[in-house]
């Protein structure tokens, strides 16, 4: 177990004129955790998200990410240049709809090997095998390389997103929703990837859910977010098992058996 | 070595914020603490708050008052007060737990789902495996089902697979909800044989059991919840 966390976040915020997007938000995330942002919709965290991930310049507050030399650095007070390359090559950013992270006129093994070649890679047929390797353990036929994501159902899309994101092996990941959208079989399908690849690189990751589930199967802990404010956060089973906050079991007791 | 496990003046209500706030305290004042190769029982009746006091050691219920003490890296932590991180590393080395449900996982075969807490402790995937195929073996588990998802398994069969599950680790603290629930006569007595195994290795046990031939085979001393229970007109 390392013993630095990776991304140190102090007193963030961002306001949309006198509106809250989120107040006030401090943790840590440590390699090889998965932490769940659960709250309803409008509760601020996809704001927080794009705070964290340097899509939204946050109204207060600080984002210090360990560079791979160790040091601290805050993301704000980087160059936009500086934040560009480690979007591309030490993080990775899993949207809800993968029209939004896929380039839907290039084909499939373009889409993964274009990250390669972001981060240096140049030869041809090493950038296709890599592509290849990563559709396979993403569940995309091998045969399916030359087409282009348009031809893809939503899952297979989503799927090969996941797989652009990881090809560079990022240490961090956000996720927005990364189920959402898809149906109930396809969501179980890609949640089990997730959470094999998740274990077996040892990422980092942070994902937005409304989703209980998602955020039991996949997380190690919990943040609950409410109207921009964290009301609860712990361990995910404690949370999700004994919630205390009066909103935590209010989402808790919402979830439909079956 | 420190005793693996005190617990010192604990106690648990649930606070029911969608009806008015009420308050239901479950237990107090629960002191007492585990030696290692000796088998505690949890003993008292439904409700008393058996399961409770497992599910706060194993850091799955919150803690509102008192100490849970586990040695760990040269340290005595509350379990109580302990940060998730910290408490993931627990579980990870410290305590493992068989609880009285499996919790599948969509599209993971048994032996994977009985390996897995080798391999989170860095045992290779194939020895890991190996282990876990001899503990299902040994716990009668048919082979053929091995390489299946248990999602679709009967009640007896998931709870063998969760019991190997939580006996493939060497985890000092084991703690136990139960496990002999759902199994017939012949693969109760090879649990009770694994139990007594355990004990011998000096692991620290703390169970609930039902059965009472079970409780009688494996029990060093009962711990009598009915002690620790809060009258209803104590609760504010």
């Amino acid at each position: 177990m390392s013993e630095t966390p990776l991304l140190k976040v102090s007193s963030l915020s961002k306001f949309y004129g006198s509106r809250i997007g989120c107040q006030n938000v401090t943790f840590e995330l440590w390699p090889g955790e998965v932490l769940a942002v659960v709250g309803e919709s409008g509760s601020g965290k996809t704001t927080l998200l794009n705070c964290l991930a340097t899509r939204l310049a946050p109204s207060a507050g600080s984002v210090e990410y360990r560079m791979r030399d160790g040091q601290f650095r805050d993301l704000y007070r980087m160059s936009e240049a500086e934040r560009r390359f480690l979007m591309r090559t030490d993080w990775g950013f899993v949207h809800q709809n993968p029209a939004d992270g896929l380039r839907m006129t290039v084909s499939a093994g373009a889409n993964v090997g274009e990250r390669l070649m972001a981060v240096g890679d140049r030869h041809y047929g090493k950038i296709r095998a890599t592509a290849t390797d990563w559709l396979g353990r993403v569940e995309i036929a091998e045969d399916r390389i030359d087409d282009q994501p348009r031809a893809f159902s939503g899952g297979m899309r989503q799927r090969l997103q996941i797989a652009r994101n990881l090809v560079t092996s990022p240490r961090l990941v956000f996720m927005d929703e990364p189920t959402g959208g898809l149906d109930v079989s396809v969501q179980a399908r890609l949640l089990d990837l997730l959470r094999g690849l998740v274990n077996d690189l040892g990422l980092a990751a942070i994902v937005v859910t409304h989703d209980l589930a998602v955020a039991r199967l996949l997380s190690h802990r919990i943040m609950v977010m409410k109207d921009g404010h964290i009301v609860e956060t712990g361990l995910t089973d404690r949370v999700l098992d004994d919630p205390q906050a009066p909103y935590t079991q209010l989402l808790v007791s919402s979830i439909l058996q079956v | 070595m420190p005793t693996p496990l005190v617990v010192s003046d604990v106690a648990k209500s649930f606070t029911m914020h969608l009806r008015d706030g009420i308050r239901l305290p479950v237990v107090a004042n629960v002191s007492f603490s585990i030696k290692a190769g000796e088998c505690a029982v949890l003993g008292g009746p439904s409700g008393a708050g058996k399961s409770s006091i497992l599910k706060m050691i194993y850091g799955n219920y919150a803690v509102d008052a008192g100490q849970i003490i586990v040695p760990y890296r040269d340290r005595l932590i509350d379990v109580a007060a302990a940060d998730p991180r910290t408490m993931l590393g627990i579980r990870r080395d410290m305590i493992g737990y068989v609880s009285q449900f499996l919790r599948t996982v969509p599209r993971v075969a048994a032996l994977d789902v009985v390996a897995e807490p080798l391999i989170a402790r860095g045992v290779d995937r194939t020895g890991a495996r190996d282990k876990a195929a001899s503990l299902l073996a040994g716990l009668n588990l048919p082979e053929r089902l091995w390489s299946l998802p248990p999602a679709t398994f009967s009640g007896g069969e998931q709870q063998r697979v969760n019991i190997a599950r939580g006996f493939i680790t060497d985890h000092p603290i084991l703690l136990l909800d139960e496990p002999t629930a759902s199994l017939d006569a012949k693969n109760r007595d090879v649990v009770v044989s694994m139990i007594q195994q355990k004990k011998a290795s000096g692991v620290a046990m703390l169970g609930i059991f039902h059965d009472e031939d079970v409780r009688e085979a494996v029990a060093d001393r009962i711990i009598d919840v009915t002690a620790f229970s809060v009258s209803n007109e104590a609760a504010a």
